[in-house]
C-alpha cells in the first residue's frame, strides 16, 4: 500500500471552500478525506492482487496439464489397448472407443428429452405455474451430486440386469446431461423474436409446424452449441461410472457388459504405482481438455454473436 | 386462377390463390361469393388442433420426466438404504464407527470430513472470488475482461478427475515437502497441523476445492454484480463517493443476497464434489483436529467402497449417506437458487 495516500490529499482534488464558513482544508476533513482514499486504493490494491492470486497458479495448472499432456502423447495412445503390468507402450484405444459408446447412448437418450423439454419451457408453458417448477427442478437436478447419479443409474440398470453395463453407464450421463440441454435450449429459444413466430402462425401454420420449422430452425446454432457443452461436461465424469460402467481392460463392444471409459481409466492409472500408467492418465487427461476447449470456444463465439446469452 | 383443390396443398397455393392477384374478380366480388377460394382451400385443410396437442402432449411428458427424474432418485435411494434406515435410524449420523466386517455403520465421521472440507474451501476460496469479481465488474480495463472471463468458464469446465490427477502429482508433493512443514513451523501451536505429513489429508482436499469452486464463484459473483444497475453506481459517484465508497454501498450492498446465493452455490458444489477429493483424501474414516490427517467425505466414500461392498447392510449404509448428500445438496442448491433468482430476475437467466 502506498502509506504517502495516508497523510497527502491527491493533487487536483483541492477546491477550495464548497461554502462560506466550510474550510475543506481543516485538519478533521483532510484526514478523513485521506482514510477514505487510502481505502479505496487498498482495496483497488487488493482486488488485483487477488486476480492475479488467482489467474497465475490457474494459468500455470492449464500449462503444466497441457504440456504433460503434450509429453506423453503419441499415435500408440490412440490405437493400441493398455499394455500389462510392467511392460511399456500400450495406449487406451479402448477406453476412447468406450467412452464413444457410453456418451452415443447418453446423447440418444438426454438430448430429445432435454431439448423436448426445453421447448416446452419456452414455448408452451410461459407463466405458468408448471413451467415454474419445472425450471426450478432442472436447476435442482443440475446441483445433485454426480456420484448421486451413479447410484440412481446402478439401481435402475445393474441391479436389474445383475451386472455392470455400457447401458447403466449411458443412462447416468443422459440424465446429468438433461437439465443444461433444458435450460439452454429454453434461452435459446427466448431469444428467437415473436415476430417471427407471429409472421408463421398468421400464415397458418400450425403451432407445431411453428416450433419445428421456425424457432427451433432460427435457434439451432445456439441449441446445437449447448447439447455440446452439455456433452463435453458428461465426457468428463467419472464418480457416475464407477460403479455402472465399472471399466475394462480390454476391447468391448457390447452394451450390457462393463465397459472401459477414458475418464474411469485416467482415475484407475492415476492412482496406480506404475510411471507408463501416469503417462497414459496424463495423455488421457489431454483429450478431454481439449475436447472441453473446443466446445467451451464455440459456445464463446456464440455468446459473442449474440445468439446465446451466456449459456456457459 | 386455380379454383380446383390442389391435391396436396402446402402453403403456396393460399398465397397464389389471394383474391387480389385474381384478375376475374373484383373485391367485392369475392365478399358476396358464398364461400371464397381461400377459405375453401383453409376449411379443405385440417385444423392441425390435433397434431398440436399431440405434439404440445410431447413436450410436455419430456418436461415431466424431468420431474419423474428426480422423484424416481428420491424413491430409489430410500428403497435401498431401507434396511440401514431400520437398523440405525438416525442415530447413523451421530454414530462414528465404520466397520464393514461387524456391520457396524456410522456416517459422523464423513459428515465431519464433508464439512471441514467444504467449509475451509469456502474460507479460502471466498475472498479471492469476490476480489476477482470486483476486479472484474470494477476496475478491470475493457480489453482485459474478455480473456479472463474465458479462463474462468474453462477452468469450471474442467473434469474433476483431471483436477484430482494434477493434485495428486503436484499439490501433493508442495504439501509433502513445502507448505506442510512451513504450516507446522509457524502455526503448529493452533494443533491444527500436527501429526505425520503425508501430503495427502483433510487441509489438501480443501485447497483442491477451493481451486474448483473459486471460478464458479466469482463467475456466478460477476454475473450478479453487472446486473446491478449502473444509476446505482452513477448516483453514489455523484454524490462524491470514492471507487471503493461506490463498490460497497453502491454494488455490494444492493447485490449482498445474490452473492451470498453464489458463495452457497459454491457449497453445495464443494459437499457433492467426489472424484478429485477421493483422490487426495487419503481416505481414512477417523476424526481428528489435525488437517493433515487423512480423512474421508460423504462423496469419496461411496465412491471408494461402492462397488466392492459386500453384504446388505453395507451397501445399504453406503446408499444412505448418498441419500443424506442428496437431500443436502438439493436443500443448498434450492436455497442458493433462490436467492441468486431474487437478484437476477431482470436479467437473462445463466444455466449454470
Amino acid at each position: 500500500m502506498n502509506t504517502s495516500a495516508l497523510h497527502t490529499p491527491p493533487p487536483g482534488r483541492d477546491d477550495g471552500p464548497l461554502h462560506p464558513g466550510l474550510n475543506m482544508n481543516s485538519r478533521w476533513i483532510r484526514i478523513n478525506r485521506a482514510r477514505r482514499y487510502a481505502a479505496n486504493h487498498l482495496v483497488t490494491v487488493l482486488a488485483i492482487a487477488s486476480t492475479v492470486v488467482v489467474i497465475l497458479p490457474l494459468i500455470a495448472i492449464l500449462a503444466y496439464l497441457l504440456f504433460m499432456g503434450a509429453h506423453s502423447l503419441n499415435l500408440n495412445f490412440f490405437t493400441k489397448i493398455p499394455a500389462p503390468v510392467g511392460e511399456q507402450g500400450g495406449g487406451m484405444a479402448n477406453a476412447i472407443a468406450g467412452s464413444g459408446i457410453v456418451l452415443a447412448i447418453a446423447s440418444v437418450l438426454g438430448i430429445p428429452i432435454g431439448i423436448a423439454a426445453g421447448v416446452y419451457l419456452a414455448e408452451f408453458g410461459r407463466g405458468r405455474m408448471l413451467a415454474a417448477a419445472v425450471r426450478f427442478t432442472a436447476d435442482v437436478l443440475n446441483g445433485v451430486p454426480s456420484i448421486v447419479m451413479g447410484i440412481a443409474a446402478y439401481s435402475l440398470v445393474v441391479v436389474k440386469q445383475g451386472h455392470f453395463s455400457a447401458l447403466a453407464g449411458g443412462v447416468a450421463l443422459a440424465v446429468m446431461m438433461v437439465p443444461t440441454i433444458t435450460r439452454t435450449t429454453e434461452e435459446m429459444l427466448a431469444t428467437v423474436p415473436n415476430a417471427i413466430r407471429e409472421a408463421a402462425l398468421g400464415l397458418g401454420v400450425p403451432k407445431w409446424r411453428t416450433v419445428l420449422s421456425v424457432s427451433l430452425k432460427t435457434a439451432s446454432p445456439g441449441i446445437i452449441t449447448g447439447c455440446m457443452l452439455a456433452f463435453a461436461r458428461v465426457a468428463g465424469e467419472t464418480a457416475p461410472l464407477l460403479f455402472t460402467a465399472f471399466g475394462n481392460q480390454f476391447w468391448s463392444f457390447k452394451l450390457n457388459e462393463p465397459i472401459a471409459a477414458l475418464p474411469l481409466q485416467i482415475y484407475v492409472y492415476a492412482i496406480s504405482p506404475y510411471d507408463e500408467w501416469h503417462r497414459l492418465a496424463w495423455a488421457g487427461s489431454l483429450v478431454l481438455i481439449v475436447l472441453i476447449m473446443v466446445s467451451v470456444t464455440l459456445v464463446r463465439i456464440y455468446a459473442a454473436r449474440g445468439m446465446m446469452k451466456g449459456a456457459s | 386462377m386455380t379454383t380446383e383443390e390442389d391435391p396436396k396443398p402446402t402453403l403456396r397455393p393460399v398465397l397464389v390463390a389471394a383474391p387480389p392477384h385474381d384478375p376475374g374478380t373484383t373485391p367485392t366480388d369475392s365478399i358476396t361469393a358464398p364461400v371464397s377460394t381461400i377459405r375453401r382451400y383453409l376449411m379443405s385443410r385440417r385444423s392441425g388442433a390435433v397434431a398440436d396437442r399431440i405434439f404440445m402432449g410431447a413436450m410436455l411428458t419430456c418436461a415431466l420426466i424431468i420431474f419423474a427424474i428426480v422423484i424416481f432418485i428420491v424413491w430409489t435411494l430410500v428403497i435401498r438404504s431401507k434396511l440401514s434406515l431400520h437398523q440405525f435410524g438416525f442415530r447413523f449420523f451421530l454414530h462414528s464407527a465404520w466397520d464393514p466386517v461387524n456391520g457396524d455403520f456410522g456416517a459422523l465421521p464423513f459428515m465431519y470430513g464433508t464439512i471441514v472440507t467444504s467449509l475451509l474451501a469456502l474460507v479460502m476460496a471466498v475472498p479471492l472470488a469476490m476480489g476477482v469479481a470486483i476486479f472484474l465488474t470494477e476496475l478491470c480495463p475493457r480489453r482485459l475482461r474478455t480473456p479472463i472471463s474465458f479462463l474462468t468458464e474453462l477452468l469450471a469446465a474442467i473434469p474433476s478427475v483431471v483436477y484430482g490427477l494434477w493434485a495428486v502429482f503436484v499439490l501433493v508433493p508442495i504439501m509433502r515437502d513445502q507448505l506442510g512443514p512451513w504450516l507446522y513451523k509457524y502455526f503448529g501451536w493452533t494443533h491444527l497441523f500436527e501429526g505425520y505429513n503425508f501430503g495427502v489429508g483433510l487441509l489438501t482436499a480443501s485447497i483442491i476445492l477451493a481451486i474448483m469452486i473459486l471460478p464458479i464463484i466469482s463467475s456466478i459473483t460477476r454475473d450478479i454484480m453487472l446486473a446491478v444497475p449502473t444509476s446505482q453506481r452513477e448516483g453514489v459517484l455523484a454524490l462524491g463517493a470514492t471507487r471503493w465508497e461506490m463498490i460497497r454501498t453502491g454494488v455490494l450492498r444492493n447485490a449482498r443476497i445474490g452473492i451470498v446465493g453464489a458463495i452457497i452455490l459454491g457449497l453445495g458444489r464443494a459437499l457433492g464434489e467426489t472424484m478429485a477429493v477421493t483422490m487426495v483424501i487419503g481416505n481414512h474414516p477417523d476424526i481428528g483436529t489435525s488437517l493433515f490427517a487423512p480423512g474421508n467425505t460423504l462423496a469419496s466414500v461411496i465412491a471408494n467402497e461402492f462397488s466392492e461392498a459386500t453384504g446388505d447392510m453395507y451397501l445399504s449404509a453406503l446408499v444412505e449417506i448418498g441419500l443424506a448428500l442428496f437431500l443436502v445438496t438439493i436443500v443448498v442448491n434450492a436455497i442458493a437458487r433462490g436467492l441468486v433468482w431474487a437478484v437476477t430476475r431482470g436479467t437473462p437467466a445463466r444455466a449454470h
